[in-house]
């Protein structure tokens, strides 16, 4: 790649967004420099925020979608906070996202359509361009619609056609800019577009031809090279938390030698577990879209029941909608794997943007005492192994296990070191064997070490049985309203899920298991609360982070833990939900750190948060 | 095991240990008979056999019968049923529900088991009372019922669960009574010969909270002159004498036919591919025509689990993949 005489200067990291119309394609930009980028080997977080609306009209502020990515050549925890460059292709996703822009950053602004009726849709009374707004900022104009038609006057394409690669166009910018391969785009589209050879010469020759743009105008001064980062050997995919989900969970039923079914019904941001698993038919993979959330859980619950893995995925209001049902499988002690990518709430909320609020909903959010194992995935790559330990706690000891996702893990992306499938552990499923004639089956006779019940699969001869939601007697399962039983049940029930903690390695820290201050997290924070607690550690505070995978129950070390620091912080996107349980059950001063917006958390502001608390304890900061 | 080597099966085989708690005199216990005389004919074993119910005390069904039993929530036994019968075909898994169950809150999963023509036979027992919760109308109560939720009678128009089960596309929809034993017994053998999904509604007498629902026309006295029993290719005739009959005029409304005109006499078809006879048999009025019972519709129909069992073996045939290729898919690369 020749930069001629132009400066060619290296970074260690870079945050670009792209931001534009529904239909300006930045998503597939977003996630094409994505590839790119991973296989250059630079370590990779991304960010993709969609706008609430499906077609919003055409240059208004709901329309605008994004994508943030952040590669480096070290380690990262996060996409990055504000970017070094964005990219706006109308007045309205400027207008949405400008305030971002690090000061001095770069702003490649497409100059297409700032009639005065586009301002007027972005809400510009003036011309941004003219009024001041873009100072302190390098900003470079291009008509991209212009170049991209211009670049394309050969196609045989459409105007309307041509002018949709101009996408394409401003990738080929930020090819040069910063210094990327673009074979792999080459590749990408050429799959994506095979049918329509048109479509893909369009495509390609506008990229290329933003590539030579940049290369030959004198707008552009510098291109950026950002070195790849030391990974770790092996071998690398870049994964989204929800298809990383779906991987962990096929995965643990392979090893636990069950079929798995899902029983779903479409919900954002869940839908793409119900549309990946689907196509996993040859994996004998089951899955049943169902008439709504209830009969999807309830399915599940009848698949487990046969004898299949039964799983079932939605968002925050299916859980709501499920609640019943996983009520009856906790009274069943079936196992059943029940996923809440979450979303902004209450109630329909905000689709798209992200949240945590769901933890004290699937804790406690069923009648009677109902207690469920609780799992957070806490970035998309973690999401596979979270998948895989849903299928383990859930059959061997027969109970629901609940994995809170989130739309941050779900649709953000990183890359994932695979795993060797050979070395995953085997997850041992015993069925109830054949009964002996005479012999009459106790579907409630418990294994004394884990306290599961059998898993009796009906066909098999010598068992039949009868289960229900109504309090049963122990051992042979009969209808049982006596005092005692009851209380023995709900005491077995509560101490089967509590037995599961005794399976659990110490928490990992980061940092010493002593200091002024431990940030405790879970799901999707993590980044951004390691990221904020190395640069404290940095600067030579005594602060250390650990994050929870398993929320109930909780891991046996964590009250010790806690009393290693003199303060306990927990930044969560939620009003302090696993902080109140921690209070609750542990009596110690957990300090939530609380942010509703549906943004993700940004790791400067748990950065200065956290300086705050250390000045409250009185440590001197050295800045 | 072939039908032939299969052990010969006896009603009381299908009794459990657990004492049958309905109400002396209740409907249901006439039901529980008739099926364990149908599942002893037709030789069902206790293993193979599933028995599903929501929440009534028709949903008590399963604690009385000796084979695999899941008594579940209130309304959801199809959809956890069709979980059951989709994970594994061979099961014989039936569903037992009542009117408030199947028809009030588990409305949306009774249709929705029918469009899918899942392989599930479900028996309704409708006694057109809320039993369980203690006499509260259901959705089949007929208006102006007096309830204890309803003391001047109720405003809601009823259903016929025939006509909802015929507008969902059910293909095999019958009626059956829970004092007529026998035919309810033949019922339920021609509804476990059905492939797809199979509903039964039976009339179920409630002693306590709505006695006599059906008096009006299964009394012994009144029956002749007031029950249809449908039979397949023969003409819709009753009356002790069956010298009454029942027509459609061209708009498909129903009359009854008799002395000269007895001839007119629709014959039946209960395979018929248009619903449009049976739904008019479904609506009619109870007082101003006779009340049918038998088969309404029986159509074949490739069932939902075997839909999908086919794709999955047909997925699989067209591609193996291990676990290592499903995980190291799309762009992969190596480092170090
Ligand atoms: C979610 C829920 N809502 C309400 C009830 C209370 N409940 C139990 S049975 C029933 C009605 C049963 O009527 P039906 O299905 O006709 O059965 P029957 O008792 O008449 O046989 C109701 C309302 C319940 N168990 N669960
Ligand atoms: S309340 Fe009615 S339906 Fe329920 S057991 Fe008693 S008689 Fe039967
Ligand atoms: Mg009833």
């Amino acid at each position: 790649m020749a930069v001629h005489d132009k400066h060619l200067q290296d970074l260690d990291q870079a945050v670009i967004r792209f931001a534009g119309d529904s239909g300006d394609g930045m998503q597939l930009t977003g996630d094409q420099f994505t590839r790119t980028t991973a296989l250059m080997g630079n370590d990779i977080a991304t960010f993709p925020d969609f706008p609430a609306e499906i077609r919003a009209p055409a240059g208004t502020l709901p329309g605008v979608s994004a994508f943030q990515l952040r590669f480096s050549s070290f380690d990262i925890h996060t996409p990055g906070d504000a970017p070094d460059v964005l990219v706006a292709m109308n007045p309205a996703a400027l207008k949405v996202h400008l305030k971002e822009l690090k000061r001095d950053g770069i702003l490649l602004l497409n100059t297409a359509s700032f009639s005065a009726l586009d301002l007027k849709k972005a809400k510009y009374d003036k011309d941004p361009r003219t009024d001041g707004s873009l100072s302190g900022y390098r900003t470079i104009e291009v008509d991209l619609e212009a170049r991209t038609q211009e670049a394309l006057a050969n196609s045989p394409l459409d105007n309307r056609a041509r002018g949709r690669c101009k996408n394409m166009y401003a990738l080929g910018i930020l090819y040069w800019m910063f210094h990327r391969d673009p074979a792999p785009t080459e590749k990408a589209i050429a799959q994506k577009f095979g049918k329509k050879p048109d479509l893909v010469a369009a495509n390609l020759a506008a990229m290329r031809a933003g590539f030579a743009y940049a290369e030959t105008t004198e707008v552009f001064q510098t291109a950026y090279r950002v070195p790849p980062a030391p990974m770790k050997p092996g071998t690398y995919r870049n994964i989204m938390g929800n298809q990383a989900l779906c991987l962990g969970l096929v995965a643990g039923a392979q090893k636990a030698g069950l079929q798995l079914f899902l029983g779903s019904y479409p919900i954002t941001p869940a839908s793409d577990i119900l549309h990946q698993l689907s196509g996993y038919k040859h994996h004998g993979v089951v899955t049943f879209q169902a008439e709504d959330e209830i009969a999807a859980v309830c399915a599940a619950i009848g698949a487990s029941y046969s004898g299949c893995l039964g799983i079932t995925s939605t968002s925050g209001p299916g859980i709501a909608l499920k609640s019943e049902a996983m009520g009856l499988a906790v009274m069943a002690e079936l196992p059943l794997i029940v996923i809440d990518v979450q979303r902004a709430g209450p109630s329909t909320g905000m689709p798209t943007k992200t949240q945590q609020a769901d933890l004290l909903q699937v804790m406690y959010g069923r009648n009677g005492e109902s207690p469920v194992c609780v799992l957070a995935a806490s970035t998309p790559a973690d999401a596979f192994e979270v998948g895989f330990e849903a299928v383990r706690i859930a059959t061997k000891y027969m109970a629901p296990v609940v994995v809170l996702s989130d739309g941050y893990i779900a649709n953000g992306s990183e890359p994932w070191l695979l795993p060797d499938p050979d070395a995953l552990p085997a997850i041992p499923v015993a069925f109830a064997p054949a009964g002996e004639p005479g012999v009459k089956f106790m579907p409630y006779a418990r294994d004394p070490a884990t306290l599961a019940r059998p898993w009796a699969r009906p066909g098999t001869k010598g068992l039949v049985h009868r289960i229900g939601g109504l309090e049963k007697a122990d051992v042979t399962g009969n209808i049982c309203y006596e005092p005692d039983n009851h209380q023995h049940m709900v005491d077995t029930r509560a101490q089967k899920i509590a037995n599961i903690a005794a399976d659990l390695p110490p928490l990992q820290t980061f940092g010493p298991r002593h200091g002024d201050v431990l940030v405790l997290g879970w799901g999707s924070p993590r980044g951004a609360i390691t990221a904020a607690t190395l640069r404290l550690q940095q600067k030579g505070l005594q602060v250390s982070c650990a994050f929870l995978r398993h929320l109930n129950p909780l891991p046996n070390d964590l009250g010790e833990l806690m009393k290693g620091f003199r303060r306990v912080v927990l930044p969560e996107l939620n009003k302090g939900q696993l902080a109140m349980m921690l209070r609750s059950k542990y009596l110690v001063d957990v300090q939530s750190h609380s942010q509703v917006n549906g943004q993700p958390f940004k790791s400067h502001d748990i950065e200065r948060h956290l300086l705050k608390v250390f000045a409250e304890l009185g440590v001197e900061v050295s800045q | 095991m072939t039908a032939v080597d299969r052990p010969v099966m006896q009603k009381k085989d299908y009794k459990t240990d657990q004492e049958v708690r309905w109400c002396p005199g209740c409907g249901d216990y006439s039901i529980l008979n008739a099926v364990q005389g149908a599942f002893a004919k037709l030789g069902k074993q206790l293993h193979e056999t599933v028995i599903i119910s929501g929440i009534g005390c028709s949903s008590r069904f399963p604690y009385y019968m000796e084979t695999y039993g899941f008594h579940t929530i209130h309304g959801r036994a199809p959809a956890l049923a069709t979980g059951v019968k989709a994970s594994n075909p061979a099961l014989d898994v039936w569903v037992v529900t009542g009117d408030g169950d199947a028809m009030s809150i588990g409305g949306n999963h009774f249709i929705h088991a029918m469009r899918r023509n899942v392989g599930l036979k479900i028996l309704m027992f409708n006694n057109r009372i809320y039993g369980l919760t203690k006499g509260q109308f259901s959705p089949t109560s007929e208006q102006g019922k007096v309830t204890k939720s309803s003391p001047l009678g109720t405003v809601d128009y009823p259903f016929s669960p025939i006509a909802l089960s015929l507008g969902a596309g059910g293909t095999f929809v019958a009626r059956g009574v829970d004092i007529l034993g026998p035919h309810l017994e033949d019922m339920v053998c021609r509804a476990s010969a059905h492939a797809g999904t199979a509903v039964v509604e039976i009339y179920q007498n409630c002693n306590i909270f709505n006695d006599g629902a059906y008096k009006g026309f299964t009394d012994k006295e009144v029956r002749d002159a007031r029950l249809l029993f449908l039979q397949h290719g023969q003409p819709l005739l009753f009356g002790a004498n069956k010298d009454q009959g029942l027509a459609f005029d061209a708009n498909f409304r129903p009359c009854l036919v008799s002395g000269g005109d007895l001839g007119k006499a629709y014959v039946w078809d209960e395979t018929a591919e248009s619903p449009a006879p049976a739904m008019a048999l479904a609506t009619m009025s109870e007082s101003e025509f006779p009340v049918p019972v038998g088969v309404f519709r029986r159509r074949d129909k490739p069932t939902f689990e075997d839909g999908l069992q086919a794709q999955i073996a047909a997925a699989k045939a067209k591609k193996q993949e291990s676990l290592r290729d499903l995980l190291y898919a799309g762009e992969i690369w190596d480092v170090g």
